[in-house]
């Protein structure tokens, strides 16, 4: 091979690479999502058939990270037993006197639940705008999957703590490409 | 490499040399350009060096003293606003210290300058493959080094210039809620710079080592440094290309409002870190491998002996190369990922070790045996042996994800990278000094001035950085501006050792001052017998231009 043609070779491994780079983000996110990687919940569209006996605690935490909010848990935990699928519900106010663009991040602790823990509905799914004063409850209807206690390494799971952090979203502009992701 | 079958080179019809403008700034001829690289490195690494002797003076007795006297000449601030400055300012002097040392001293040195000279004189080539590309990479890491002391100088954003958030460059202290000044982004561009200057550099060593040999050397007859070049510049040209990437995210999350590693849009800070590290574990390799080549070359001229497993030594390089492009998550077991992807890491990185034994060996073997002649060269590539395999040591303890939890960012992981790299890399650039001075520059050294520099500097270096594996087992952490006062016992000792260091500095210029008044002409193979690759077959120093009649290598045996 003459001199130019390995130079192209390595010119374009060192651009596959950087290409590289840019695809982990996607990639990434889709990591995270299919394997529950740092605790990153499931979706799901229905609840599964079967109910087990185990039971476990879910415990609810609620952070804001930089929005004029008021935002806590209406409650502090609950026993769900797995498959079977619960209700929770948080509490947000809106202490300004403007309406604020608010989006919620969330994962479960600890991380390797992140696999089982399926939301058939959630907050957290879209942008939400809370109006001044005012005072929102927001649903969450989550299940543990069943399969958590078959699975080795994830059977020892007694508590699972689903947490929130509401940011506010006319900080920057990605909020609805951000919403679609997940 | 046979040396009869290489006609002497007398040139002299040849040897024209441009006029000096000419040929030091536009130069495109391999030597030059090397010599221009090892002159930047010492600049740059005056620079680096500087720098850590504020560290050490800061960290020399608790409290926070000397800083906070300079933050008071500089910006004419006093009292507790000053403290505060100098807190920030020596976050900034450990962040450009391990930048500078990294991307301006270790790397021009080493690949730049070694690589440039001796590279084309070992395969027998008469330049590197597109000298022009060989000059835009020098001049592109200048500019990369000026915009990182531009960086250094323009606000960073906690009241001091510079950036301060640590040569890994994590956000959120990266991003523009850490830093928002300017000097972030100055340094996301020198790093770019510097980035293609040297992905730029790799192709080029690519391209001149697998197309230029000498007829008859095959890859398997190659000399150790010129295979240490190619893996290095293979994993330039991989792994660099992903820092570009992650440096690009960063700036455009600080300038133009994306989210890639900011969590409020969906983003992830770790996920910098993952991509950093894909390019910081590679880079450390890439800071040692080269000098691995060099020192094979000096033990085993030296020993008068062909280096022992010449094969196994190529590729135990190649194989450091690929392993370390699969074990970077071991410099972040604390972000809490799974048990079992913290055993995969803990099991790959001791992988390495393998290679890494196989060449200790080799070189022990190689000895072993030997006639050797204790020259300078000699005493720093033993010195090298003894303290990498130290760093090597304390490297297979902190591979270990359960005790790097305890001593994750302490400075037993300070004082484990600077044995590697501050004492490995930089012994092995002061032992390939010391073995091809005379060959590059035409003049021979005081071997006293050399044994002494090896001395003093072996004493202060081990004296700076031993210590710290006591603070670190003690529970000290890094990048801290002071410390409880039972650290400082030790504290003082490294700092003590910094000053010892700084005589072992004297005595390297001294020494290079004094062979330039003495002028004593050098041999073309002031080495012997032992000294069997083919720059030993040029004068010293080589003809402007070389090998017009390529040396055919026809004898077995590699190197």
């Amino acid at each position: 091979m003459n001199n130019s043609r390995i130079a192209i070779f390595a010119t374009l491994g060192a651009l596959f690479m950087l290409g590289l780079a840019f695809a982990s983000k996607p990639l990434y996110d889709t990591f995270c999502r299919v394997t529950g990687f740092g605790g990153t919940t499931q979706i799901a569209q229905q609840a599964p058939d079967r109910i087990s006996e185990r039971e476990v605690t879910v415990r609810f935490d609620a952070n804001v990270a930089n929005a004029p909010l008021k935002f806590k848990a209406a409650q502090t935990e609950l026993p769900v037993q797995l498959g079977a699928h619960s209700l929770a519900f948080y509490e947000v106010t809106n202490t300004a006197a403007s309406d604020v663009s608010v989006i919620a991040s969330y994962n479960v602790t600890p991380h390797k639940a992140g696999r089982f823990f399926s939301k058939l509905e959630c907050f957290c799914f879209e942008e939400r705008i809370i109006k001044a004063g005012e005072t929102k409850k927001l649903p969450v209807i989550f299940f543990v999957d069943p399969a958590m206690e078959d699975e080795r390494g994830a059977s020892d799971i007694r508590t699972i703590t689903l947490s929130y952090t509401f940011f506010n979203t006319d900080e920057f502009t990605g909020a609805t490409k951000t919403a679609s992701l997940n | 490499m046979p040396m009869d079958q290489v006609a002497a080179h007398g040139h002299d019809d040849h040897d024209h040399k441009p006029g000096f403008f000419t040929r030091w700034f536009f130069s495109t001829n391999h030597k030059d350009i090397g010599t221009l690289y090892l002159v930047f490195a010492l600049i740059a690494g005056i620079v680096g060096y500087s720098l850590s002797g504020l560290i050490r003076l800061e960290l020399a007795e608790p409290g926070i003293g000397p800083l906070t006297g300079l933050m008071e000449v500089l910006y004419g601030t006093t009292g507790q606003q000053a403290i505060e400055q100098a807190k920030s300012f020596y976050n900034v002097v450990i962040t450009y210290h391990g930048l500078i040392m990294i991307f301006f001293m270790v790397m021009p040195a080493l690949i730049g300058g070694f690589g440039n000279w001796f590279v084309p004189l070992m395969i027998g080539a008469p330049d590197m493959a597109f000298p022009r590309m060989n000059n835009i990479s020098f001049w592109l890491t200048v500019v990369a080094f000026i915009i990182a002391m531009i960086s250094f100088l323009v606000p960073g954003g906690n009241g001091v210039n510079g950036f301060g958030g640590g040569w890994v460059l994590y956000p959120p202290l990266s991003s523009t809620a850490g830093h928002a000044g300017p000097s972030m982004d100055l340094l996301i561009l020198s790093l770019h710079t510097a980035g293609i200057a040297s992905i730029l550099g790799a192709i080029n060593f690519i391209v001149t080592i697998l197309n230029m040999r000498a007829p008859g050397m095959t890859l398997h007859k190659m000399p150790l440094f010129a295979w240490s070049m190619l893996v290095t510049a293979v994993l330039l040209l991989l792994a660099l290309p992903v820092l570009a990437g992650a440096l690009t995210m960063l700036l455009t999350d600080r300038n133009f409002g994306s989210q890639f590693f900011d969590p409020s849009g969906g983003g992830d800070p770790i996920m910098f870190q993952h991509l950093f590290w894909f390019f910081g574990h590679p880079e450390v390799y890439i800071m040692i491998l080269p000098a691995f080549g060099i020192i094979s070359h000096i033990v085993s001229t030296f020993s008068k002996k062909p280096i022992f497993g010449y094969l196994g030594m190529a590729y135990a390089m190649v194989s450091i190369g690929a392993i370390g492009f699969i074990v970077w998550a071991h410099h972040m077991y604390t972000v809490g990922m799974p048990s079992d992807m913290k055993a995969y890491f803990v099991a790959a990185t001791m992988v390495i070790a393998v290679p890494t034994g196989i060449k200790i060996f080799s070189w022990i073997a190689t000895m072993w045996g030997g006639s050797i002649d204790f020259s300078v060269p000699m005493v720093w590539a033993i010195g090298f042996i003894f303290l990498f395999t130290l760093g090597g040591v304390t490297g297979v303890v902190l591979a270990n994800a359960g005790i790097d939890h305890a001593l994750h960012d302490t400075y037993y992981v300070v004082a484990h990278f600077h044995y590697v790299l501050s004492l490995g890399a930089v012994f092995g650039l002061f032992a390939g000094w010391y073995y091809w001075y005379e060959k590059m520059f035409g003049l021979k050294y005081n071997k006293f001035i050399g044994y002494m520099h090896f001395w003093v500097m072996f004493a202060a270096s081990n004296l700076i950085f031993f210590p710290q594996h006591f603070l670190g087992l003690n529970g000290m952490p890094r990048r801290y501006v002071d410390y409880p006062e039972a650290f400082e016992l030790w504290n003082y000792v490294s700092s003590m050792g910094y000053a010892l260091s700084m005589v072992a500095t004297l005595l390297f210029f001294f020494g290079m001052i004094e062979s330039v008044i003495r002028r004593r002409k050098a041999e073309a193979n002031p080495w012997g017998e032992g000294a069997t690759t083919l720059e030993w077959t040029l004068p010293s120093p080589p003809p402007f231009h070389q090998f017009n009649e390529l040396p055919v290598v026809k004898t077995e045996g590699g190197h």
